[in-house]
Parts: C-alpha cells; sequence; structure tokens
C-alpha cells in the first residue's frame, strides 16, 4: 500500500542542513580586505607593464594595447608605416574596446572574464588591478586566442561611445603633453 | 630563483611557490606546484621583454616552456566569454 508520509522521509535529512546559509557574497564583502587586495594588484600590475603604459592606467584609468602590427616587426621602434592599424583599450572589470587610432573609430567591444572558480570571499572577481593584468598579459602574449574566447559585441553596447571618445581624446592630449615633457627635459639636459 | 604568482579574488596575488630551477628538488616542487595550478584551470603567463626591451608576455602550458631565466609565473583564471 502506497503510504505518502514515507515516501516523503528522504528528503527530511536535509533541512538541518538548509538552515545554515551560505553567506552572500554582500556579507563577506569586506572593504578594507578589498582595498588591501588591490594595493597588491596595482603593484603587481606595475612591475610587469611598461613604463608608459602604467603612467597611462594610473593618470587616465586605462591601458592601450597595440594589435598586431601589419607585416614584421623590424628592428627598432616602429615606423609610420609599420603601425599597428588597431589598438585596444583596457578598463577594468568592462569589455575590452578594439579601435583605430588613426581616425578614432570604434571597433568593437571583447566581452571577457577571468572567473576564479573558487570563489574565495564569495566572489569570482579580480581586484580590478589584477583583472587589467590579466587582460595585458593575454594580449600581449596570445591576442588571437583571448579576442577568440572573448564575445564580441558592436561598440557601445556596454561602454558609452561618448565615453570612448573621450577617452581617445584624453589620451591623445595626455600623450601630447607627455611628449612635450619628453622634449623639454630632454633640451634641458642638452643645453642651448 | 624563481616566483609562482596566483592571483586571487579579494586578496590579490599569492605565493604559490618559490624555488631555483637549478637545484633538482626545488625544480620538482616548482612543477608539482605548477602543474596543480594549470589542473585548477589556471592560465600561466610569464612576464618578458621584446628585443627593443618592451615588456611583454608569454602564455605557457608546461614548465619546460618557462625561460630558465624566468623570475615570475603569473597564475590567473582561464579566460572566458562575459556578458
Amino acid at each position: 500500500m502506497w503510504h505518502f508520509g514515507a515516501a516523503r522521509a528522504p528528503v527530511r535529512p536535509s533541512r538541518g542542513r538548509a538552515r545554515r546559509r551560505r553567506p552572500t557574497e554582500v556579507e563577506l564583502y569586506d572593504p578594507g580586505r578589498e582595498r588591501l587586495a588591490e594595493q597588491r594588484a596595482r603593484a603587481l600590475l606595475r612591475s610587469c607593464v611598461n613604463p608608459d603604459e602604467w603612467a597611462m592606467y594610473s593618470e587616465l584609468g586605462f591601458i592601450r594595447v597595440w594589435g598586431q602590427p601589419p607585416k614584421p616587426a623590424k628592428a627598432g621602434s616602429l615606423g609610420p608605416d609599420d603601425r599597428p592599424s588597431y589598438a585596444y583599450l583596457i578598463y577594468p572589470h568592462k569589455p575590452i574596446v578594439a579601435y583605430v587610432p588613426q581616425t578614432s573609430r570604434l571597433l568593437s567591444e571583447y566581452c571577457v572574464e577571468f572567473a576564479d572558480r573558487e570563489r574565495p570571499y564569495g566572489s569570482a572577481r579580480l581586484p580590478p588591478s589584477d583583472d587589467v593584468l590579466a587582460k595585458w598579459l593575454a594580449l600581449t602574449a596570445d591576442e588571437r586566442q583571448l579576442i577568440a574566447t572573448a564575445n564580441m559585441h558592436l561598440a557601445g553596447r556596454q561602454i558609452d561611445p561618448e565615453r570612448m571618445r573621450r577617452d581617445l581624446q584624453r589620451l591623445a592630449v595626455w600623450e601630447r603633453e607627455r611628449g612635450d615633457r619628453a622634449q623639454r627635459s630632454l633640451g634641458s639636459v642638452l643645453g642651448p | 630563483m624563481l616566483r609562482l604568482l596566483r592571483m586571487k579574488p579579494g586578496h590579490g596575488e599569492i605565493l604559490v611557490a618559490e624555488g631555483d630551477v637549478e637545484v633538482p628538488e626545488q625544480e620538482q616542487e616548482l612543477i608539482a606546484a605548477f602543474r596543480a595550478q594549470l589542473e585548477e584551470g589556471m592560465w600561466a603567463a610569464v612576464p618578458l621583454r621584446d628585443r627593443q626591451g618592451r615588456r611583454e608576455a608569454e602564455l605557457v602550458r608546461s614548465f619546460e616552456e618557462i625561460p630558465r631565466d624566468a623570475e615570475r609565473v603569473i597564475f590567473f583564471p582561464r579566460a572566458a566569454g562575459g556578458s
């Protein structure tokens, strides 16, 4: 004979465990710990990227990484004809944005994440500067693999195109001023 | 001296292992630690300099691919398409 109560009995042992609620990500969030984590991440980022890229990140909040050059790189720095036809802007916890430096035309957003499945402290998200470093490492090491892994969208899906244009203008001004400063310091070393 | 570092949410990088690749016992410990990280789904990158002195990185998939003079390997979670 079918006994409804007996049929339900096996599911009961889990009741005690269900009462022990796992703390949520918000409850585990500790601003002091996150600040320390970000300080460590910034130090690691600084030790890995180029000095101009670090200055760009600390002053503008993003890093530009050039795309692959159109032909094999020659010895010496890039000439005007060798300069890659596209570049990327890396922001913390935002898509990577590809654009054309010569025209500032926005090309695409590449959505990629580096989620730690262990979720220490309840979150899979790396500190912001670690996220930037992970993108920089992956882009400079194997651009094609990273771009193939990412979800591609038209520019403007997540990052406001107006903000992007403003950032590109800020970058242009920043580079011009930096170049001017370098010229001035070179002049003061060489003298009149 | 080679240091294996891993990025961690809520912490920043942690030191996974450290040792001299020229000392066989230490190299074996480094190899074991390296493999354990890859088995946990990490990518491994070695910060390098190109011929012009610019900094860049190389992804490595086995311990043998790490340049013998490398100072650091940085592990970070494998990339996945985001939303």
